[in-house]
């Protein structure tokens, strides 16, 4: 890829050399992150899609491409993709409508 | 862009083998280590095979399907089956050997007009019998409508590609309608008792990703298409099995004509998994090649790399002892079976 941007996908491949700089808390947030992932109360597939749902909310181009493929190899329908991305847009859009409450909340102190 | 037509009728260039053998065999292009001396690095090289267990005859190239995926690069078009003489050969091969299990795979095997002389033929002589079955073979014309009961007069363990639960991936990798045909090939496996409980009728998916990314394990997935395909069509199996795709043929051809050749090589390697390598299928089964060549996989058959030094090259000079103990024949396409849990015809191995 000649063009440049902010955003490389091959940088996804480069993550684990973060603790080149740091290597305690590096290695402390990926043996965190490996153990998140891992089957609990929740499957891993489950995890997979709310990972998904957040990397939207996040916009995050790295996380979007990681769980996209996540998700698709733990067997997930392509409705259910986007269900997960409704659920982030929901959230996200919900998060300022509801700060219209506190719009009317002033509005109403302001006004006679 | 649906395929009708197989590489080689295409007169594509990589229905070459040195075509595919270059690409292959050029690690450093990819940046990666060569399989060898990742084998090497575990105590894994030379690898070695272990007793034969499994006898993987591949009965032909023809199939009516064209898959996207196919490593065989099997069509319509293709023409080369076996013989009742090679045939003829393989029984002799394994007759009153300890090898229990010949596996038949393709192709569509069914195609071979010797196909059901050669399961008789083993039936008799006891073998648990294993067809790779497209599905939609059963349904392709009425004179295969009877397989599933030929199939169950055999006790035939049946095993069938069905990449998704649903007909847009399904349909993607193996073409348009397939997926509805499988549909209804299952139905008529379910019918005679195959997949049922009870029954002693294996019927066995297998699941192979409709991309470049991998399989996730057996236990996530075999639940959601039990329960998917139990659902919404009323479908029953036994297992399913999870294998990767090689980087071969056809699915060469699509990591390379998308660009995802690398990325895909080298996500084969990140999940380099030892005790995958440890389990490799090659190491009990022997490749019988349309033509009776001898092979370590079906994998190495479609890319012509022969057995090593003293093993008889040709199903007429099959000797078991000679086959113990050889030197498996390694290239970057190993990967694929090392990758994760592991790929085998059998599904994962770790």
């Amino acid at each position: 890829m000649s063009e440049k941007t902010y955003y490389n996908p091959a940088d996804l491949g480069k993550f684990g050399k973060v603790t080149d700089w740091q290597e305690t808390l590096g290695k402390k947030f990926f043996d965190y992150y490996g153990e998140v992932f891992k089957e609990g109360a929740l499957t891993a597939r489950e995890k997979a899609l709310i990972a998904l749902a957040v990397s939207h909310a996040l916009q995050c181009p790295y996380c979007i491409d990681a769980y996209t493929k996540s998700t698709l190899a733990k067997g997930c329908e392509e409705e259910e993709l986007m269900e997960a991305v409704h659920v982030a847009v929901a959230i996200r859009g919900g998060s300022s409508l509801v700060h219209g409450v506190q719009m009317m909340n002033k509005a109403d102190e302001m006004l006679m | 862009m649906k395929l009708t037509k197989s590489l080689k009728a295409r007169d594509h260039e990589l229905a070459n083998i040195e075509r595919q053998l270059g690409i292959l065999s050029d690690a450093e292009a990819v940046g990666i280590q060569p399989f060898e001396a990742k084998m090497a690095g575990i105590g894994l090289e030379p690898l070695t095979s272990r007793q034969l267990e499994i006898f993987q005859v591949n009965v032909g190239k023809m199939c009516n399907q064209v898959c996207q995926h196919c490593h065989v690069d099997a069509g319509p078009d293709r023409k080369e089956i076996m013989t009742r003489e090679t045939m003829q050969l393989c029984l002799d091969a394994i007759r009153g050997t300890t090898i229990k299990t010949v596996d038949l795979t393709g192709g569509a095997p069914e195609m071979n007009p010797d196909f059901r002389w050669f399961v008789e033929e083993l039936s008799a002589l006891g073998m648990h019998i294993i067809v790779r079955c497209n599905l939609t073979i059963i349904v392709a014309n009425k004179k295969y409508h009877d397989l599933p009961e030929f199939f169950k007069k055999h006790k035939v363990e049946v095993v069938s590609s069905l990449p998704y639960f649903s007909a847009r991936r399904t349909d993607a990798q193996r073409g348009d309608g397939v997926f509805e045909r499988s549909i209804r090939a299952l139905a008529m496996l379910n019918e005679v008792g195959y997949g049922m409980e009870g029954s002693g009728l294996i019927l066995n998916l297998v699941y192979n990703p409709s991309g470049a990314f991998l399989p996730e394990g057996q236990e996530v997935l075999e639940p959601q298409f039990k329960k998917k395909l139990r659902d919404k069509f009323n479908i029953e199996f036994n297992s399913l099995l999870a294998i990767t795709n090689l980087p071969i043929s056809r699915f060469l051809d699509y990591l390379v004509n998308t660009g995802k050749y690398e990325d895909y090589m080298q996500e084969l390697v990140n999940a380099f998994n030892p005790v995958a390598a440890e389990n490799v299928m090659c190491r009990n089964t022997l490749s019988v090649g349309w033509d009776g060549y001898l092979f370590d996989c079906d994998f190495n058959q479609m890319l012509n790399l022969p057995l090593e030094g003293d093993a008889p090259s040709h199903i007429r000079d099959f000797d078991m002892p000679k086959l113990y103990g050889r030197n498996i024949i390694l290239n970057q396409h190993c990967y694929g079976c090392t990758a994760g849990a592991g790929s085998s015809c059998g599904g994962e191995v770790a």
